[in-house]
């Protein structure tokens, strides 16, 4: 009994701290949704957002969303997997996570140079004679810039997964005659899928309401939901219609961890016995 | 146990303790009291310096904030957190400010410097008599334009010179609903404070001609990428073409024929205001024409401050590009507050121009 109620008691600041910031936050985006710029209760906003603009504007979000994840798992899979056969790999890894302790908006104005007319890269295309090319203000440096960005987060999960897998399983599977190619599909990515969509969900969602680099190094060429939840706090304020789409973007985003969630296995089930 | 306990006595005790620090941070620095005011403005649209003075000639000193979008300024306002004592929001945020009943009427027998503000500044529609609101800067809407980086000689006379097709993906706008919606309206004719659809829809259709020479739609940006000499061509206020032209001096600045947007920035004491009297005393402060004189050449903007003009370089007072004389002037508008409805439709459209540049 004594245990229960004390265990009772830790549960105290999670709840406090669960219903502050996660439950009230949401109930007032929800609640901010239902009124219109007059203050009237209304469904209006919602009505608004299956007009042509704003479904326009969830299309065009997810297909980058979904670019910029497929690069980046395109590049962090395998890094990843030759991470974890380096000799040093905890600092391996080390490395390419410290990018991203450096402030986000700090790197984004480092691509504004980079990419610009004068930049390095543009005057590198000049000495091998390609010429210099509009770089900065396209679909390609979007993209580029935030695979850069969203790398790490991949990279680590899916790291981490592949790490824990048991060599002996790969080894049995070579001595039962699979190709290479086989193990990789049969054996290595069935086993590192966990990891890949923790990694998609820490990658997709974010990159759904990206809206300063879309600004910043897209010059507004791409435009996401963030950009519009943004127009309509700051500039036309419109709280409603703001938190009507932010509450789609919450909906998707739900949507997305119950397609990317991890069956409890193994470990969950151990900790719940205890 | 044990630990947890300490632990948690450990947080609360240095909360209350940060929470104590604060307080004390909070009496000093204090936004209330008769010995302070809270100023509240644009980023780098004050020298310093005359915080300063005033501090020195009056006893009183200056919490200085800023804010970057009049919405902004005004959201704090309302929500009442911080008591600012003065503030200096563009003129349709007046008109907005004054329908939502956060200003507090100025007591003019406590600004006599009122008679050095040039009377062309004074009474306007969107505050007649200036019972709320003194002038604090002007300016207009045009393009910045590079012609070192332009293969032909433009002037700009004309908004229809940015359709030119040699000029592609060369334009940077500014992000902003209101200088490009009125840029469109303008360039046919219309007046940018329009609220007719079938004018609003022809002024879309005319920008979404204009998107194969926009290379971006950025905000405070585009003066870096100017002086750069990344982009040629540049919709932007006058101050911000002057800022370009202090580090790349082949920028050149035009406000076309057909008209563009005249803007003020105006003190105004919001409802907010602890120190009423204080904030009377640093308006009055800010008119005297030495202090006007100073500041404009601090901050590049143009002063409507009469007796102050004649004390600055009569080169740049004398320049038409940052102060046009009157007959330009006449051409040109001053936004209405346009009413949440039609600020939403305007951004509506603003943002539909931006999903149709890709």
């Amino acid at each position: 009994m004594q245990n229960k109620s004390t265990r009772a008691l830790y549960l105290i600041p999670y709840g406090a701290w669960i219903l502050l910031f996660v439950i009230a936050p949401i109930a007032l985006v929800v609640y901010y949704s239902l009124f219109n710029i007059h203050g009237d209760l209304t469904l209006a906003n919602y009505r608004a957002f299956f007009s042509s603009i704003y479904l326009e504007l969830t299309l065009s979000s997810f297909w980058y969303a979904f670019l910029i994840t497929l690069f980046s798992l395109l590049i962090a899979y395998p890094t990843a997997y030759f991470l974890t056969k380096t000799k040093n790999k905890q600092l391996w890894l080390l490395l390419i996570i410290i990018p991203s302790w450096i402030n986000l908006l700090l790197k984004t104005y480092a691509f504004i140079g980079i990419f610009g007319q004068y930049g390095p890269i543009n005057a590198f295309f000049a000495a091998i004679g390609i010429g210099s090319t509009q770089l900065l203000f396209t679909d390609f440096s979007f993209i580029f810039v935030s695979v850069y960005i969203f790398i790490p987060f991949m990279i680590l999960p899916i790291f981490n997964a592949i790490d824990r897998l048991n060599p002996a399983l790969i080894d049995a599977s070579r001595d039962l005659g699979a190709s290479p190619w086989t193990t990789f599909r049969k054996v290595i990515l069935p086993l590192t899928m966990n990891g890949v969509k923790s990694g998609i969900q820490v990658t997709f969602i974010p990159a759904l309401s990206l809206f300063m680099i879309t600004r910043l190094i897209a010059g507004n060429k791409v435009i996401t939901l963030g950009t519009a939840i943004e127009q309509q706090f700051l500039v036309t304020q419109n709280w409603g219609m703001g938190s009507t789409i932010a509450v789609f973007l919450i909906l998707f985003m739900f949507i997305i961890m119950l397609f990317t969630g991890q069956k409890e296995k193994g470990g969950a089930s151990v900790g719940k016995t205890k | 146990m044990k630990e947890i306990i300490r632990a948690a006595v450990a947080v609360i005790v240095v909360s209350a303790l940060l929470l104590y620090i604060n307080s004390q941070l909070g009496k000093t620095s204090g936004s209330t009291g008769s010995d302070t005011i809270t100023v509240y403005n644009w980023g780098e649209y004050l020298d310093p310096e005359l915080l300063d003075q005033f501090t020195e000639e009056t006893g009183i000193r200056v919490v200085y904030e800023t804010f970057d979008s009049n919405e902004a300024m005004m959201t704090k306002v309302q929500q009442g957190g911080t008591s600012y004592d003065v503030a200096m929001p563009s003129e349709y945020m007046i008109e907005n400010m004054k329908e939502e009943d956060l200003l507090i009427p100025l007591d003019h027998s406590k600004i006599p410097n009122l008679k050095n503000i040039d009377p062309y500044f004074l009474d306007l529609p969107f505050d007649p008599d200036n019972e709320y609101s003194v002038p604090y800067f002007w300016g207009t809407v045009g393009i910045a334009f590079n012609p070192d980086l332009l293969e032909e000689d433009f002037d700009f006379t004309s908004w229809e010179d940015l359709w030119r097709p040699e000029l592609r993906e060369q334009i940077i706008l500014v992000d902003s609903a209101r200088e490009v919606m009125g840029m469109g309206l303008n360039s046919l004719g219309y007046s940018l404070n329009s609220t007719d659809e079938s004018e609003l829809d022809a002024a879309s259709a005319k920008l979404d001609e204009l998107t194969p020479n926009v290379k971006a739609i950025i905000g405070d940006e585009i003066v870096e990428m100017m002086r750069r000499n990344e982009a040629a061509i540049a919709l932007t206020w006058s101050g911000q073409a002057l800022d370009m032209m202090y580090i790349n001096e082949s920028i050149d600045f035009a406000v076309p024929e057909e008209g563009s947007n005249l803007w003020f920035d105006n003190m105004i004491i919001p409802k907010t205001a602890a120190n009423v009297d204080g904030a009377h005393q640093f308006i009055n402060f800010m008119l005297d024409a030495e202090v006007a004189a100073q500041n404009a050449d601090w901050v590049g903007y143009s002063t409507p401050n009469a007796a102050g003009l004649e004390l600055m370089d009569p080169e740049v007072t004398g320049d038409e590009r940052f102060y046009p004389d009157e007959e330009i002037r006449e051409r040109l508008e001053v936004y209405r507050n346009l009413g949440p409805e039609m600020t939403g439709e305007y951004n509506e459209r603003f943002l539909r121009f931006k999903m149709g540049m890709n």
